[in-house]
């Protein structure tokens, strides 16, 4: 999680955030997942075996929030497929500098 | 016809924009996806007047979706707290969709069309949605697509400026954090209660944990992420390039619209949900609420005085606007919350019918609008440059406008909870408004070109004036308004009381 930040932080490229937000996201998915693991359980599926169940809920909600990082990330992507059109760069400090050129 | 959907308007109100925007998305022609983007939220209108009817009988609704009860499903909830921020929405969203066709028309290529108003009715859906539903989860789920949508139509922008694809780009990585802490502090909520709906969260809460580290770890998660996407001081960054380089109807979509419904949803998290820690609830509104909203104000207002570009100084403006709302909403009584309310209303009109305004001298002018450009502009197109006019009297908050309402009840709400400073920084900031409106009148009004009047788009100044009338109407006959937020405030203080 904490690397994930580091890397939207610290990067000057583009492209690194995108990447970097996509860790981010994932290490919370994979804190909800383990949220839902109860010791003992198994899968909630209805057999004798069982005596204890892990929640199936946290599960569903992350297949959601899954959804909705691609489409983010899926943004993010064309965005910088966009800005490297336009800039032919995709590294923050050039950006800058060109923009500083053209406002002159 | 309509009575068989009736039933389901709650739902509908959501639903509706985002099936329809499926439907236009790939339509190659320049004047249907408008059309039919129109129809939809007259029927979005209907269904809005209806839910009020309902709720002036029977105060409350709450409509479960697939008819799983409560806690386990999904539900919406409709009471006074919602009911008018839900109803201005509705006519606002119709009047700017009204608005935006000829400023579509001149700022992005008609083969996107379609695609723009898919957008744009995606974000209406969505919005709508952060208004009415009652699971926390659901919510992070419209925050997402909302961003997603009004992300795509600000980086429409590119066309005229390529500095929109960088102010896209920020505000989407800026905005995912955001979105993503705050579901660091659901996760964080559902572990320790196991539940989602957010009344069930309060009995949870109040019934089985006193003090635990983790429930306050996570609200806090939630609050700063919430702050992140509602543009509340430290963490506005990515607003003011964001609301100034998307195409100009997109801005005033935004900017009436867009962080409201999502400050709306912060004051009911707080009022609701963690009212049950009175002793969190005052730390978070005292120290850093607060002193945040302090910050806002005096340094958005000064920010925005050195602004060339015009609608970056409106977005600035807009920081500190928002500051004033959450300084209302920090006082923890009621006519600290009706007032912030008043203003979420009164700036919503504000905010809109200036960008809108500026958004029409942009396309006029084919350039960004800056303070030089704007010479003799009073003269060159009067109608529009009225309105604009009494909009941005009504951002000071002079008399017999609803930003004048505004300011009595937020300097009421200040003295009657004495707090003398928070009252001097307002007047103060009120007076640098002067300055930095003053600067806009002066280029229009007072500079040496005369220009003869030009004929002005009766489709654009149309909805400006509309816009421009309810500031004047609701400035004389404020009552409904303080009605409506009066009514939110009894909702969500009364639990705070008992």
């Amino acid at each position: 999680m904490v690397g994930g930040l580091i890397i939207i932080i610290t990067s000057q490229n583009y492209l690194k955030k995108v990447v970097g937000l996509a860790i981010f996201q994932t290490a919370v998915f994979v804190f909800f997942v383990s949220l839902a693991k109860v010791l003992d359980g198994t899968a909630p599926i209805l057999t004798k075996m069982a005596n204890a169940y892990s929640n199936p809920l946290p599960h569903v909600l992350i297949l959601t929030a899954i959804v909705v990082g691609v489409a983010t990330s899926a943004l993010g992507l064309a965005l910088v497929l966009q800005i490297y059109k336009n800039y032919e760069t995709i590294e923050e400090k050039e950006i800058e500098s060109l923009e500083l050129k053209s406002d002159k | 016809m309509f009575d068989i959907f009736l039933d389901d308007a709650p739902a509908l109100v959501v639903v509706l924009p985002l099936l329809i925007s499926a439907i236009i998305a790939f339509m190659p022609s320049k004047i249907w996806p408008w059309i039919i983007s129109i129809i939809t939220l007259l029927l979005h209108l209907f269904f809005s007047l209806h839910l009020l009817k309902e709720i002036s009988v029977s105060g409350l609704i709450i409509y479960e979706f697939g008819n799983w009860e409560p806690p386990w499903g999904i539900s919406f909830k409709i009471d006074g707290v919602n009911i008018g921020l839900q109803l201005l929405f509705s006519i606002f969203v119709l009047v700017s969709t009204f608005y935006s066709r000829k400023i579509f028309l001149n700022e992005i290529d008609y083969r996107d069309f379609g695609k723009a108003y898919s957008l744009w009715l995606l974000a209406v859906g969505s919005l709508n949605g952060i208004i009415l539903t009652n699971d926390i989860f659901n919510l992070f789920v419209f925050l997402e697509i909302s961003a997603l949508a009004s992300i795509s139509l600000i980086a429409l922008g590119a066309g005229q400026n390529r500095k929109a694809l960088l102010a896209a780009f920020n505000y989407l990585i800026i905005g995912a954090i955001g979105a993503t802490f705050y579901v660091i502090g659901v996760g964080f909520a559902y572990a320790m209660t196991g539940t989602l709906n957010m009344n069930d969260l309060v009995i949870q809460l109040a019934q089985y944990f006193d003090g635990q580290l983790a429930i306050f770890a996570g609200m806090s998660f939630m609050l700063i992420g919430l702050m992140v996407k509602a543009a509340i001081f430290p963490v506005h960054i990515w607003l003011p390039p964001a609301y100034s380089y998307a195409p100009s109807a997109v801005s005033t979509l935004l900017a009436a619209l867009a962080t409201k419904t999502i400050l709306y949803f912060f004051v009911r998290l707080l009022y609701e949900v963690f009212i049950i820690y009175p002793s969190y609830l005052s730390l978070f509104l005292d120290f850093v609420l607060y002193p945040l909203s302090l910050l806002a104000i005096f340094i958005g207002t000064v920010i925005a005085i050195y602004q060339d570009d015009i609608k970056k100084l409106l977005a600035f403006s807009s920081i500190a606007q928002i500051g004033y709302i959450t300084l209302a909403f920090s006082l923890k009584d009621h006519s600290g919350v009706a007032s912030g309310f008043v203003h979420i209303f009164n700036h919503a009109l504000i905010k809109g019918g200036l960008f809108m305004a500026v958004g029409y001298f942009a396309i006029l002018y084919k350039d960004r609008v800056t303070l030089n450009s704007l010479k003799g502009f009073g003269y060159k197109y009067p109608i529009t440059s009225f309105a604009l006019l009494i909009c941005g009297l009504s951002l000071i908050g002079l008399p017999l406008t609803n930003g004048f309402i505004s300011k009595l009840y937020l300097f009421q709400a200040l003295y009657t909870n004495q707090m003398y400073f928070s009252i001097a920084l307002v007047a103060v900031s009120s007076a640098l408004a002067v300055v930095y409106f003053w600067k806009i009148v002066e280029q229009m009004w007072f500079s040496e070109i005369k220009f003869k009047s030009e004929k002005e788009d009766a489709y654009i100044y149309l909805p400006i004036w509309i816009v421009t009338i309810s500031i004047i109407v609701f400035g004389i006959y404020s009552t409904p308004i303080i009605e409506f937020s009066n009514l939110s405030a009894d909702y969500l203080i009364s639990g705070y009381q008992n």
